[in-house]
């Protein structure tokens, strides 16, 4: 019964969803009011019903109702809660409607938040995120019902793929949503910005904080995603250039571009088609990311389950909403050149060039990404690009980045005299390579040029990002939180950086076969294998190895990683043992017997891992303290006093 | 009205894009779309592969879903997808026929006592007049007949429980639920 | 310097700039792409012999042998038509079973023999390679094969 009313709401909302396009469009283009009434109310029944929905299945998720097919393809009665719940976006039919939530929830955010916004442009938004809605709901209903009954039920489900049964997993696919989806909003204001042909800037203001809402949430599920796959796929490794990882990066870099744009937009008015293209083209990606995992047509290690009927929905979807934006672009766009100018050294130039290396490094990601479906539709022949094309490519466009970060950060606008802080950056670019150089020959015995200079490059955009507040603290000047924002978030891709320069360069993996009472050593570590015993779960039962780990005779920690085998299906997993330092990560995964008593074991040394993923939660914390800035959350009037008070500044 | 060249770049590469897109797809070999879909399965009465005297057709399934799956003991694919099939069989959900395809009785015979038979019955074909009836252009290749006798699905290549799942399940779903 | 001479100057670097990174870029990509094989390809020489390349197909039952207590371990590839003969020094991943779909990352040596530095199982018990699953749809003989 639950799963049929959850039908049901899916299509309701989905009535809702056409309501709210045909109401919010139809209503800004006859100005009529009480469509545009009508449309925000479409919007607060689409979200209740799509809701509801979710909560039918969650609930046949929870009460292991195996009669749903979804449901029993992706779940199991031993279970845990936690588990099933995360189970309901754990494949294809689940996580759209998960989709669909967080689509919803954002809608309803901008019509809560955005009672001051100009009616008609307002309808236009609510319309264009309407439209978007009803292609996820009609995919659903279409080829992707999740709740289509199986009969007769199944005794027992499949159950989740062992995976997935793990907390960073089963909490990465709601906030990595929240993030993709939350481009939609961007998305949405500018497609309404062309359709009125607006010259002002008034929605770059209007934009921003959606905007940089939405790339937190990015953020922290890459992150996520990067340091699951790190601990549980049990190979140590944290990225890998996989098509699907690919999906999530393409719409960060250009979500990044964005609200570096939307920042001169707002401020100056400048690079409006610019940003425009940014925001269609953040969404866009979130899209193609969709529709590259779920169609079949990229090979990866972790693509869903393939189906290619469901591959031409999505492309057409695509088309249709992406082609119609660019043609709305191409077609609007040329109207809104601005006329200011700037100087080479002001902030609008650094943020330029920001933007040029960051669509650079988007651009060959994508080729890379790309390129094997290019050649197999071609029928050239099966390929992938190997990793380290990525890092290269991804490397040359970043190295000037960084570099120009730390400058950038101080010019003014407009004329960007730098003379003020020119001194204090000098020190702070001497101070990066001393440092470089002493860590490198102190904690590493290593100067090899490129990890220096990766060093002094992280060194230099902390030092760099410390620099600014303290400035204004010296100067009595005010530091609002839009500035405590760009420090901390800068200050994290620095730590990222630092993190990255160390793990590449000086991580050691290496795989052993030991028994037990034998040791081996990496990094200067001895990883004695001490001890082997039978281990029982929930839902799996195993092996367990106790790996003591000593530097100099000292003991340092005990690593216990383990081999488990689940009940259902018997799939084996890896857990690996990982210790957690502040300069490194000791790594033991447990492989297979390999006779007279010996095992396999992959034993790594992973030094200054930890600073990726925490410089990407600073750069997250950043984002949000920037979108929580008071300016963001005053009436109009007060707002642009407030603007203009902080670019006189 | 103006309209400089490179505002139309970004529509321009993403129509190339969605082309590249399409072709991609369209070369998927399990998805090309087969002209029986919808339409009533081809009726035949061929012998059975053990028992000459035995003649089977989809006649011996009238009323409930059937699945039809094409296979050779020269076909490397049909080896492959065998596990997947006898787990299909092993569901008791609906009853397999083979249609044994440019065969000898004998090789025929002794690869299923080799690996196992998944199939309520096996009709044999051995010049293929049958299987082109069926629009069959290689091995393995499965059908999925409802219950009204009509050609509901086509999957070309070694079967997995994957799709099984993913495509056939759902047919099945939607077919008991009809009236 | 005249402002229009400055932007004159500025666009060129940059044009330069993106030249050099283009040949860059085209010359690594030659250099990392991966092209996929299955064993009939690779055993008809396709394959490049001295350049690493992707094999893909299925682990043939039975033929998973390890040195005991070491880490070496030997197993066959095969797309059923023909097979070629895989070794790997290390851990295998999780998923990796006989008969089911496995890709190896590495280059054939001299022997004939193709020595992995990496062994792919995609997370699912169901896998098989696409490129695999392609060749493993034989068309119609006009007569039987022997």
């Amino acid at each position: 019964m639950i799963p049929e009313l959850g039908h049901f709401a899916l299509i309701v909302a989905f009535l809702l969803s056409v309501a709210q396009a045909v109401f919010g469009l139809g209503g800004a283009a006859r100005r009529d009011g009480a469509w545009l009434a009508a449309a925000g109310s479409a919007v607060v029944g689409q979200f209740v019903f799509v809701a509801l929905s979710f909560g039918a299945l969650t609930w046949a998720f929870v009460e292991r109702d195996f009669s749903v097919l979804y449901v029993a393809t992706n779940s199991h009665s031993e279970l845990p809660l936690f588990y099933r719940v995360a189970a309901v976006w754990g494949a294809h039919e689940g996580s759209l409607l998960l989709w669909s939530l967080c689509l919803a929830g954002w809608t309803l955010g901008v019509v809560a938040a955005s009672r001051s916004l100009d009616a008609p442009f307002r309808g236009r938004v609510i319309g264009i995120l309407g439209i978007i809605s009803i292609g996820f709901q009609l995919f659903m209903l279409a080829t992707s019902n999740p709740f289509t009954r199986l009969v007769p039920a199944a005794p027992e489900g499949l159950d989740l793929n062992p995976l997935l049964q793990d907390f960073a997993l089963a909490v990465h696919p709601p906030i990595l949503y929240l993030g993709y989806v939350g481009f939609a909003v961007a998305f949405a204001f500018a497609c309404a910005t062309l359709i009125e042909g607006r010259l002002d800037a008034a929605w770059a203001r209007w934009t921003r904080p959606w905007t940089l809402a939405a790339w937190m949430f990015l953020t922290i599920g890459i992150a996520l995603g990067s340091w699951w796959a790190y601990y549980e796929l049990g190979w140590g490794g944290w990225w890998f250039w996989d098509p699907v990882e690919n999906a999530s990066f393409m719409p960060w870099l250009a979500g990044t571009a964005l609200i570096h744009s939307l920042a001169v937009t707002e401020k100056r008015g400048l690079f409006k088609s610019w940003t425009l293209l940014l925001a269609v083209a953040a969404f866009s990606l979130s899209l193609l990311g969709t529709f590259l995992v779920r169609s079949g047509i990229l090979i990866s290690v972790h693509a869903f389950a393939t189906d290619p009927a469901r591959g031409a929905f999505i492309l057409a979807f695509l088309g249709i909403v992406i082609g119609g934006a660019l043609v709305l672009y191409a077609w609007r766009a040329p109207r809104l050149a601005s006329s200011a100018s700037f100087e080479p050294t002001s902030r609008e130039s650094f943020l330029l060039l920001n933007n040029a290396l960051l669509v650079a490094a988007l651009s060959l990601i994508l080729l890379g990404t790309l390129y094997p479906l290019f050649m197999d539709a071609l029928e050239l022949g099966k390929v992938t690009v190997g990793a380290p094309w990525f890092n290269l490519m991804f490397l040359v466009p970043m190295l000037p980045l960084l570099l120009l970060l730390g400058i950038g950060m101080h010019a003014a606008w407009k004329r960007g005299h730098l003379l003020t802080v020119r001194s204090r950056l000098w020190i702070a670019a001497g101070c990066a390579i001393a440092g470089a150089l002493l860590i490198g020959a102190l904690a590493y015995a290593d100067l090899r040029p490129i990890t220096t200079l990766g060093f002094a490059l992280a060194l230099w955009v902390m030092l760099s990002s410390l620099l600014m507040p303290l400035a204004r603290l010296r100067a009595r000047q005010p530091l609002p939180a839009a500035v405590v924002g760009m420090v901390v978030a800068h200050f994290g891709v620095g730590l990222a950086t630092f993190g990255i320069t160390g793990v590449q360069s000086f991580k050691v993996e290496k795989d052993f076969a030991l028994a037990v009472g034998e040791a081996a050593s990496i990094g200067g570590y001895d990883f004695r294998f001490s001890a082997l015993r039978d281990v029982r779960g929930a839902n799996f039962t195993g092996v367990e190895a106790d790996i003591l780990v000593s530097r100099d005779g000292e003991k340092v920690t005990m690593l216990q990683p383990q081999k488990r085998l689940y009940n259902s299906g018997g799939n084996p997993m890896t857990e690996a043992g990982i210790e957690v330092g502040p300069t490194r990560d000791l790594f033991a995964a447990l492989g297979d017997n390999l006779g007279e008593g010996r095992w396999s074991v992959r034993l790594q040394y992973k030094p200054l891992i930890r600073y990726i993923w925490l410089g990407a939660i600073l750069v997250a914390f950043g984002g949000l303290l920037a979108a929580l800035d008071r300016r963001y959350r005053l009436p109009a009037r007060a707002r642009d006093a407030q603007t203009s008070a902080a670019t006189a500044s | 009205m103006k309209l400089p060249l490179r505002f139309l770049v970004p529509v321009l590469a993403f129509a190339v894009l969605v082309a590249f897109f399409v072709i991609g797809l369209k070369r998927d070999p399990g998805q090309i779309p087969s002209p029986l879909i919808g339409k009533p399965a081809p009726a035949f009465a061929l012998e059975s592969l053990g028992d000459p005297n035995w003649i089977v057709g989809p006649a011996d399934f009238a009323g409930r879903p059937w699945l039809l799956n094409v296979w050779g003991s020269w076909c490397v694919g049909c080896r492959q997808e065998h596990d997947a099939l006898m787990a299909i069989a092993g569901q008791n959900r609906v009853p397999i026929m083979g249609l044994n395809l440019w065969d000898e009785r004998e090789r025929a015979l002794r690869w299923l006592a080799d690996l196992g038979n998944p199939y309520v019955s096996v009709a044999y074909d051995p010049d293929g007049r049958t299987s082109i009836d069926w629009g069959v252009y290689g091995a393995p290749e499965t059908f999925l007949v409802d219950a009204s006798g009509t050609v509901v699905k086509k999957h070309i290549g070694p079967i997995t429980l994957q799709v099984w799942q993913a495509e056939f399940l759902p047919l099945l779903a939607a077919g008991a639920q009809a009236p | 310097m005249t402002p229009r001479r400055k932007r004159l100057l500025a666009v060129l670097a940059i044009l330069a700039g993106v030249g050099i990174a283009t040949a860059l870029a085209m010359l690594a990509f030659r250099e990392n792409l991966l092209y996929f094989y299955n064993p009939t390809q690779v055993l008809a020489g396709d394959a490049p012999g001295g350049r690493t390349f992707r094999i893909g197909g299925m682990v043939t039952q039975g033929s998973v042998q390890r040195t005991p207590g070491s880490l070496e371990v030997r197993f066959v590839v095969t797309d059923y038509r023909n097979s070629v003969p895989v070794r790997y020094e290390g851990l295998l991943p999780d998923l990796f079973r006989e008969g089911q779909g496995v890709v190896a990352h590495g280059r054939i040596d001299a022997s004939g023999e193709f020595v992995a530095d990496e062994v792919l199982a995609k997370h699912d018990e169901n896998y098989m390679p696409p490129e695999v699953a392609e060749s493993l749809h034989a068309p119609t003989p006009m007569q039987v094969p022997e």
